[in-house]
């Protein structure tokens, strides 16, 4: 019984960190209904964006947060202006394709400079243990920097004037623009914010387990079955559907073999488009 | 007309003339784990193979037949994959004509280029690949230099027998062809031998949170954990065991803890035993070639580390071909694989013999593993050697 509180507490740990990450996702789709393909790749990048700044500062990981942040969200705004930009508005398969392609150079790019070696950020953090078992240091920390940005976001998009332009935006683009809104610029500054969450998460991700070039995959993954369960477009929703996947998961693995876990999540991705039949390319927005 | 034919003659005459004037050489090919996860181990391997082929060379090349023979290697980097590997070894033979062969790291790996070699009859030694079936299903050339995986952990579980008879083990093991093969084996030897098993759980290779699963280590109430894959897991699993502090008095885990680089984790590698096919302290009396000391002390000089099994494993291969070659004095494949076939030698590796029973031909059957563990030693991290007893450096530490 305890064995299955201190796996679901865990859990709960780590599945923040997915929800942070699936944050990112879901605000690009919210705001401009393009699935951001390349969102894998951008986890990866804040993975080794963290790593290097580790290595050539002897910085704490959690101190350089805000330096990955802001090289991300360059980074995610240099993108929208490059690739993303001109697709939106036209059928979602070309948005689809732009963002997939620019995954493809980015992936192409990490392997030859970095090659597809693990990579390991060291932290070291005391834990607390509590009846033989331990929650590390790196998953409460983690955690806590998740809940942290995802409350920034929540005031940013609620209580600032630029993040409820963006809520405008994404609410009805021509109205926003009727009103002197520059959707153009608003556009490129959520795709910014959508890869700086999801460099975050990956800094994150770094301080807990050891990453190469091609983990994005297996997170990016995990990022849409959260998206899915948390609701479209909604990030608050986001964040609670990583929780409640790191909850399952928790539950689940103390009962069977740990390599079934991949099995219920995606088993309960079905279960929820089924129940939710709109689906991820539902184009109403009502 | 007649310039025309005195031309012809000329450029056939040389054509005839050229391969004379060049240098015998004999082209071993094999593949690397440039990238990818089996990386750190595949290196190591390689390193092997350079050092004895660049003391060989040195030395004048292999004599055989009245000829000496250089040794020149063709090798790619197999990125750790099964495909890469298939299409690789076809390269190597067909296109690089290579005339032997040696396998890359890992079991899996190794099986896939046993399928290849055995497609065209070439005579391969495999290093780094102790899975048994690859050998059991019919092969003629195949000569394993690595201890089978079935051995792996035997010594292990009685060094941990001697310390706790009544321990309660953990299986936790990386699901791949080797690592299975060596758990499955491991604890059937186990319950046969009364040991406890609490837990039996592998984990798919590309896991790296194993939060979940050593919260089940934990709630078995186990005393010890034996399992583990290759380097990037293993070492992993090192350091989260270390970090949840699961409270275990004994940890094998295989291949990771045999790198020096494993000492990087610091308080994490403490106490953790590993199953060595090799030592640098071994003793043996090798019949040819350096013994153990003197090949670490070799490797330390050319790439300013030690030298771990992987890398003692990529000489010894060399070491047995050479002495095949100049053993039946040719180069021909099937008489090398004759001389393969019939030795029974000691090097530094340890004691060497091919199975020739055509059910497992080529299975490793002379060769004996050793278990180290990571002590502190003056305040260094050192491995020690713990089993067998007779080869024993240091105390169990349990």
């Amino acid at each position: 019984m305890i064995g299955v509180l201190a796996s679901v507490i865990d859990g709960v740990l780590v599945g923040s960190v997915y929800g942070l990450a699936a944050m990112g996702l879901t605000l690009i789709w919210g705001v401009m209904r393009v699935i951001n393909l390349t969102h894998g790749a951008m986890i990866v990048l804040g993975m080794f964006i963290i790593y290097f700044l580790a290595k050539a500062t002897g910085l704490s990981p959690y101190a350089s947060m805000p330096i990955v942040v802001v090289v991300a969200f360059g980074v995610g705004v240099a993108t929208y202006w490059i690739a993303v930009d001109r697709v939106i508005g036209r059928p979602i398969l070309m948005s689809l394709l732009a963002t997939f392609a620019c995954n493809m150079i980015l992936i192409g790019v990490g392997t030859a400079l970095w090659t597809t070696s693990p990579y390991n950020v060291p932290v070291s953090l005391p834990g607390i243990s509590w009846q033989g078992y331990t929650f590390t240091g790196t998953h409460m920390m983690a955690a806590a920097c998740a809940g942290l940005i995802a409350g920034l976001l929540y005031l940013f998009l609620n209580h600032v004037r630029y993040g409820k332009a963006i809520r405008a935006v994404a609410s009805n683009r021509e109205a926003a623009e009727l009103s002197g809104i520059p959707t153009r610029q608003v556009l490129a500054v959520t795709f910014g914010i959508g890869v700086a969450l999801a460099c975050a998460a990956g800094a994150l991700i770094a301080t807990l387990f050891p990453f190469t070039v091609l983990s994005g995959s297996s997170y990016q993954l995990k990022s849409f079955v959260v998206t899915v369960l948390g609701g479209l477009g909604n990030p608050a929703g986001a964040l609670l559907g990583g929780i409640a996947l790191g909850l399952i998961e928790g539950l689940a693995t103390p009962f069977m073999p740990v390599s079934w876990t991949p099995i219920i999540e995606f088993a309960l991705f079905v279960v929820v488009l089924l129940a939710f039949p709109r689906g991820i390319f539902a184009l109403s927005r009502a | 007309m007649n310039t025309n034919r005195l031309f012809l003659v000329a450029t056939a005459a040389l054509l005839v003339a050229a391969p004379a004037l060049a240098e015998d050489t004999i082209t071993i090919g094999f593949t690397v784990s440039q990238t990818g996860p089996l990386n750190n181990d595949s290196v190591s391997q390689m390193r092997g193979f350079e050092l004895w082929r660049d003391e060989v060379n040195a030395a004048g090349g292999i004599k055989a037949g009245g000829k000496q023979y250089k040794i020149n290697f063709a090798s790619y980097d197999d990125e750790s994959q099964n495909v890469r590997v298939q299409q690789l070894y076809t390269r190597l033979i067909v296109n690089d004509k290579a005339q032997f062969l040696f396998s890359p790291y890992s079991s899996g790996l190794v099986a896939t280029a046993a399928i290849i070699s055995e497609q065209y009859g070439k005579v391969m030694l495999t290093t780094g690949g102790a899975e048994e079936k690859t050998y059991q299903l019919g092969n003629k050339n195949l000569f394993q230099v690595y201890s089978p995986a079935g051995q792996y952990l035997a010594g292990a579980l009685d060094a941990l027998k001697e310390k706790n008879p009544k321990a309660q083990v953990a299986f936790v093991y990386k699901d791949d062809p080797f690592s299975k093969a060596v758990a499955q084996v491991t604890r059937d030897l186990a319950k046969r031998q009364g040991v406890n098993v609490v837990l039996d759980e592998s984990y798919s290779p590309s896991t790296t949170d194993f939060g979940p699963i050593i919260n089940k280590v934990i709630s078995a109430k186990a005393d010890a954990l034996l399992g583990g894959g290759h380097y990037p897991d293993g070492s992993t699993l090192a350091r989260q065991l270390y970090d949840q502090k699961a409270g275990l008095k004994w940890v094998t885990l295989l291949v990771a803890p045999d790198t020096p680089k494993f000492a990087e984790l610091g308080d994490a590698a403490m106490g953790i035993s590993v199953p060595s096919q090799w030592a640098p302290q071994v003793t043996f009396k090798p019949d040819f070639g350096p013994n153990a000391q003197e090949l670490d002390k070799r490797f330390t000089e050319k790439y300013k580390i030690g030298a771990g099994y992987h890398a003692a494993g990529g000489y010894t291969a060399g070491l047995l071909l050479q002495h095949a070659i100049e053993q039946s004095g040719s180069i021909d494949q099937a008489k090398v694989s004759a001389a393969l076939n019939k030795i029974d030698v000691t090097t530094l590796f340890g004691r060497t013999k091919f199975s020739n029973d055509p059910k497992e031909h080529g299975l490793q059957i002379a060769h004996a593993m050793v278990v180290g563990q990571w002590q502190k030693k003056g305040g260094q991290l050192v491995k020690e050697v713990i089993w067998p007893s007779a080869a024993r450096t240091a105390d169990i530490i349990y």
